[in-house]
């Protein structure tokens, strides 16, 4: 039998960045097919390929057999392709109804359509246990429900194969055990289904074939009954190079920062961060290890003040910050704590200014920089010179625009801003994420040394060797709460994999049992 | 008094004519997300077009078609810099609204030689009023025949076709294939894309309809309403339009409602004219005139509640990287 859709050698390239490298996949017809990977894995680019979204550079793509030509959203529709996209693709003042038929309406007036969609959408929705009131707006239905209406329009147009793009990112646990019945039932009538995740979970409890993407190129392809979550999470982190740290045994002192039972909540109302409690000492560096998109972003958010959170509270500084007490990222910085934040391109710099202004942004009001009505650009100037020097940033010109240094170097000017203004905490998140090697030594070497001259740090890392070389005690973050505390020495990377995969519990109950 | 209130009525029909015009006009534009703050240019390129074909061809109707001709293509210049090259909606309608005020006076000087004025159109090349049957017989019924004979009857054909607009536009935008397409475009064109519908080609449409009704508000005004083109004769038609669609929310009966309260607060400025108040003395005309300008300002503030427009507007459609 012919797989219901087949990737040939499928590639695609943004710019400087491959999404895709060869990838190549086989879904046979009526199976739940899972592909996991973590974020920027390139999971959602090749979706957006098979949807039409996006044209492969090279490769092609087959359904039930056949080469088919897919180059816009119109020819995968006409192949019998659905999609639910993570972000949902709806009018969210248009009725459920008007959303279904929309492209589809059956006729240039409407009244016609609209009859046949409502006897048919009967039929969909009885059939698979979809219910749902048509006439409402769809603004006005919870998440779950508005998912339901994705489903739908993508069955309403006929399709066979449905691809859903991070489907319980959004859902409560209960809406995400309902998705997946009717997933289930879908399966059951005959649908294809490619669900793409990074939760390891999902794959487990609901598919029959897994392939696991990394770095833009598909590694490997496992039947979910003979594979298991440390396998797979292994698979998506994959074995790195050995990253060695030299450094003395840490020596924590007083407690900097503590923060109780932290939680914060979404727009759409999701628990992100869940009841997070953590203490900082001086001296020491605390990792925080996870799967990404488990809530370490959040959790930086919240401690450097970028987002308030909605329950708890952080003591720091003489301070008690909470939800009714907020205090704001510049207020933090004031009681000196330094924020490397983990997207250095969207938070961390202003890719267009030139290097000497980027190192003073966020102590830009200092007076240091300042005169009395213009800022002085010598001071700044001198300053930029000098920790190029010290960080050895290439090229060691001041002038040029952010933009135009390499990953490694940009972060350098990023930490360098921060470690200099010689804080108290710093909060540094993914240090080394699209450094080259010779830049990561670097960095380490000077997150240690900042260390032992007594500060706290908190470092955030999807790199297991990193939190592993670098971190004198780690947290495991899982579903946004933290799920296990270890020390360093302690540590292996399969320990650590497990309690990302939140596998851990269970295994030494199984154990004791 | 009730004389006073129907010649009042009759003049608001008339004022507002090319206010339902152009903001229908902006209607269409707006619910595809696409800003036009060059209903102004349109109505004066337009205004021009018509009144100069209808001076040389002796013809209104010649005249509006060159108006509509005029106006769809300074619209398709709006939606090849905002569609096509996703450019910014205000500048290319700002742009395109200081282009034809100077354009066509310089081109107006250049042909007629009158000062930036085209020739007195007389006969034919005007759209004439229109008398109902039995007006004369009516006129003299009191309420019913009066309102029929003075109100109703006695417009050019403009005058109805902008009402029998009101209607049309309310049945394609909520009951039409196309219409359910041009609403889902401005409120989230990736919707409309993943369904596989071109949203460059909708909002392209959006604008030719734009383009065409904001062509009956500038011939209205040179060839109906007037006898000729002068120099800036919108006068600030097409921002007023913009106001009562906002003020009427997008949706065609509001704003049709909203046109016609402008239409009416013009006509009064008209009537009080040297008025003179006791106690007051005579109101300035600007004081009224700029009435429907504070109105909207006031209603939005508080009064009606928030006008949401359409969510995608003046956001060009780019497809995101995943």
């Amino acid at each position: 039998m012919p797989y219901a859709i087949e990737l040939r050698d499928i590639s695609k390239r943004f710019g400087a960045v491959q999404a895709n490298k060869d990838i190549c996949l086989q879904v046979p017809a009526g199976t739940i097919h899972g592909i996991i990977g973590e974020n920027g894995a390139g999971k959602s680019t090749l979706m957006s390929i098979i949807y039409g979204f996006y044209e492969a550079d090279t490769g092609h793509i087959e359904v039930d057999g056949k080469r088919v030509d897919i180059r816009s959203s119109q020819d995968a529709i006409n192949a019998g392709i659905g999609m639910v996209h993570q972000h949902f693709m709806l009018v969210e003042n248009f009725s459920v109804l008007e959303n279904v038929i929309l492209g589809a309406e059956g006729g240039a007036v409407l009244k016609n359509g609209i009859g046949q969609a409502r006897v048919e959408l009967q039929r969909l929705a009885h059939e698979y246990s979809l219910d749902i009131d048509v006439d409402a707006i769809v603004e006005e239905l919870p998440v779950g429900l508005q998912q339901r209406v994705e489903i739908l329009k993508a069955l309403y147009r006929g399709a066979r194969i449905l691809i859903l793009d991070e489907p319980t990112g959004v859902l409560t646990p209960q809406e995400a055990d309902h998705l997946f019945r009717i997933l289930k039932a879908l399966k059951d009538q005959g649908v294809t289904v490619l669900l793409i995740t990074h939760k390891l979970r999902e794959i487990m409890a609901s598919t029959d074939n897994v392939s696991v993407m990394r770095q833009g190129e598909m590694v490997a392809h496992r039947e979910t009954a003979h594979t298991s979550k440390e396998d797979l999470a292994e698979l998506m982190v994959g074995k790195k190079v050995r990253l060695t740290v030299d450094k003395d045994e840490a020596q924590p002192s007083e407690v900097l920062l503590s923060a109780q039972n932290l939680s914060q909540f979404d727009s759409q109302g999701v628990k992100r961060l869940k009841n997070v409690s953590l203490e900082l000492r001086a001296g020491e560096i605390l990792g925080i290890a996870g799967v990404s998109g488990n809530g370490q972003s959040e959790l930086l958010n919240v401690l450097s003040g970028i987002t308030p959170m909605d329950e708890g509270e952080i003591h720091f500084a003489g301070q008690v910050i909470t939800a009714k007490a907020p205090k704001n990222a510049a207020q933090m910085r004031d009681l000196k704590m330094a924020h490397v934040p983990e997207d250095r391109h969207k938070m961390g710099l202003v890719t267009g200014f030139e290097a000497y202004e980027a190192a003073v942004l966020g102590y830009h009001n200092s007076p240091v920089y300042n005169g009395k009505i213009l800022m002085n650009r010598k001071v700044m100037l001198d300053e930029c010179n000098e920790r190029m020097a010290a960080w050895d940033v290439r090229p060691p010109n001041p002038h040029l625009k952010t933009a135009n240094f390499s990953g490694g170097n940009q972060q350098k000017i990023v930490i360098a801003r921060e470690v200099e203004q010689n804080p108290e905490v710093l909060l540094i998140g993914q240090p080394t994420r699209g450094v080259d090697i010779g830049a990561i030594e670097n960095i380490h070497e000077q997150i240690v040394k900042l260390r032992d001259s007594g500060k706290a740090i908190l470092l955030v890392s999807v790199e297991l060797d990193e939190i592993m070389a670098l971190s004198d005690r780690i947290i495991v973050m899982f579903d946004g709460a933290v799920v296990g505390e270890l020390d360093a020495k302690d540590a292996d990377e399969r320990t650590l994999g497990l309690m990302m995969a939140n596998a851990f519990n269970e295994e030494q109950e199984g154990v004791s049992a | 008094m009730f004389e006073t209130l129907i010649l009042m009525l009759d003049a608001t029909m008339r004022v507002s004519t090319p206010l339902i015009f152009a903001a229908l006009a902006g209607l269409y534009s707006e619910r595809a997300g696409i800003v036009d703050i060059g209903l102004e240019g349109k109505i004066l390129g337009s205004a021009f077009a018509a009144a100069a074909a209808a001076a040389v061809f002796g013809s209104a109707w010649i005249g509006l078609c060159f108006g509509i001709l005029a106006s769809v293509s300074l619209a398709m210049i709006h939606g090849f810099a905002c569609i096509t090259h996703r450019g910014d909606h205000i500048v290319s309608g700002v742009a395109i609204n200081t282009i034809v005020a100077g354009l066509t006076v310089t081109l107006s000087m250049h042909w007629f030689g009158m000062g930036g004025q085209t020739p007195a159109l007389v006969g034919d090349a005007r759209f004439l009023d229109i008398t109902f049957p039995f007006a004369d017989a009516m006129e003299s019924v009191p309420v019913i025949g009066q309102i029929y004979s003075n109100l109703l009857s006695g417009h050019n054909i403009l005058v109805y076709l902008a009402f029998v607009m009101v209607p049309v536009t309310y049945w394609i935008i909520y009951k039409t294939r196309f219409g359910l397409r041009l609403r889902a475009v401005g409120e989230n064109p990736h919707a409309v894309d993943t369904a596989g519908i071109s949203v460059s080609f909708i909002r392209y449409r959006a604008l030719i309809i734009c383009g065409i009704l904001c062509g009956l508000a500038g011939a209205y005004l040179s060839t109906a309403h007037n006898a000729g083109f002068l120099k800036d004769m919108s006068a600030g038609k097409g921002y007023m339009a913009l106001a009562a669609l906002i003020f009427g929310k997008w949706r065609p009966v509001p704003v049709l409602l909203a046109c016609l309260l402008f239409g009416f607060l013009d006509a009064v400025a008209v009537r009080m004219q040297g008025v003179v108040i006791p106690g007051i003395g005579e109101v300035p005309v600007q004081a009224i005139e700029v009435l429907p300008y504070v109105l909207t300002v006031l209603l939005l503030a508080g009064f009606i509640g928030k006008a949401v427009g359409p969510k995608a507007i003046g956001r060009p459609y780019v497809k995101e990287r995943a």
